[in-house]
């Protein structure tokens, strides 16, 4: 079985037990402060070190290219309040405008 | 259960919501195969896993060259955000069995959203599964949709694919950053993710950042 694979199985196997358990357990056992303080902050930690380096590195390098682009003018858009298919193509057109231009 | 939207305001929200984030799942779509998954391995997470932010997070690890363990479990703790709202809807749900199979499928973010915002069980058991129910069925759709056109597209560079998909994070992380040390934290671990990229393996950088939410976490 491929890698790929794996991580589809594996992550949607542990995505449910995350619900199911939910679902399962006495609340006493998640509902803790501490807990539920540091799960708040581990999607803002992961998600902007997967923007980082989804936009910083090629492999192990980093670089500052088109995707540096589209993600400012995203962010721009964000800034303004704008939905999410615009912030979305907005940075798709200016990493392509500039990945094809210049 | 009837649903109708131009009377029962509830089926009115549910509806709204499901579309507008089943829009996300065609962004899923493209990352998925612009991070080198099939279709089938793209639709197969919307299906299965059926947690936005978690999906985009193993396409993102696997594209980038990591391991099918740090993609698991970078997927993991961003899914335990549905324990918490299993937590919530079990008292209000009150089923078992196969039907608590199901309701644990569909306890996202935004079907537990939509419950949390009525005022009865009874429309909170309504809410929640009109939207999750909804959200399931237009969210695999537009993954499927959109896996098929970015895979029509070939390069993703030329049609700016490549910047998309990290634009469509920021759009995940925007609405959660409430507070000034939500920023700080942000900005720590972009920094750590950096200057971990060439001196680690590919993952690595972004699993390890947890550290970060727990320190930052436990202070006061």
């Amino acid at each position: 079985m491929s890698a790929i694979w794996i991580a589809v199985i594996g992550a949607s196997l542990t995505a449910f037990l995350n619900k199911y358990i939910g679902h399962s357990v006495p609340e006493r056992w998640l509902n803790k402060p501490k807990v539920i303080k540091i799960n708040a902050l581990v999607p803002i930690v992961l998600l902007n070190a997967l923007v980082a380096v989804q936009t910083f590195a090629t492999e192990k390098e980093l670089v500052i290219d088109q995707r540096a682009a589209g993600v400012a003018v995203a962010l721009i858009a964000l800034r303004f309040k704008a939905s999410f298919p615009v912030v979305v193509l907005s940075a798709a057109l200016t990493s392509a405008a500039v990945y094809n231009w210049f | 259960m009837s649903i109708n939207p131009k009377t029962n305001p509830i089926d009115r929200t549910a509806l709204s919501v499901a579309f507008t984030v089943g829009l996300y799942g065609a962004a899923f779509g493209a990352a998925g195969v612009t991070a080198g998954f099939s279709i089938l391995q793209t639709c197969m997470l919307s299906l299965l896993l059926f947690s936005g932010a978690s999906q985009f997070a193993v396409v993102g690890i696997m594209g980038a060259g990591g391991t099918a363990i740090s993609a698991i479990a970078t997927a993991t703790l961003l899914g335990f955000r549905n324990a918490l709202y299993g937590l919530q809807m079990a008292p209000i749900l009150k089923v078992s069995g196969i039907k608590r199979v199901l309701a644990a499928q569909i306890t996202i973010d935004e079907s537990t959203a939509v419950a949390t915002l009525q005022e009865n069980d009874a429309d909170r058991q309504r809410g929640f599964y009109i939207t999750g129910v909804g959200v399931y069925i237009f969210w695999n759709l537009f993954t499927f949709l959109g896996a098929l056109g970015a895979s029509a597209i070939g390069d993703p560079a030329v049609w700016g694919l490549d910047a998309a998909v990290p634009a469509a994070f920021c759009g995940l992380i925007w609405p959660r950053l409430k507070n000034k040390t939500h920023f700080i934290v942000s900005a720590v671990a972009i920094t750590w993710a950096l200057v971990l990229t060439p001196i680690s393996p590919a993952g690595i950088p972004i699993i390890t950042t947890v550290i970060l939410a727990v320190i930052f976490g436990l202070k006061k």
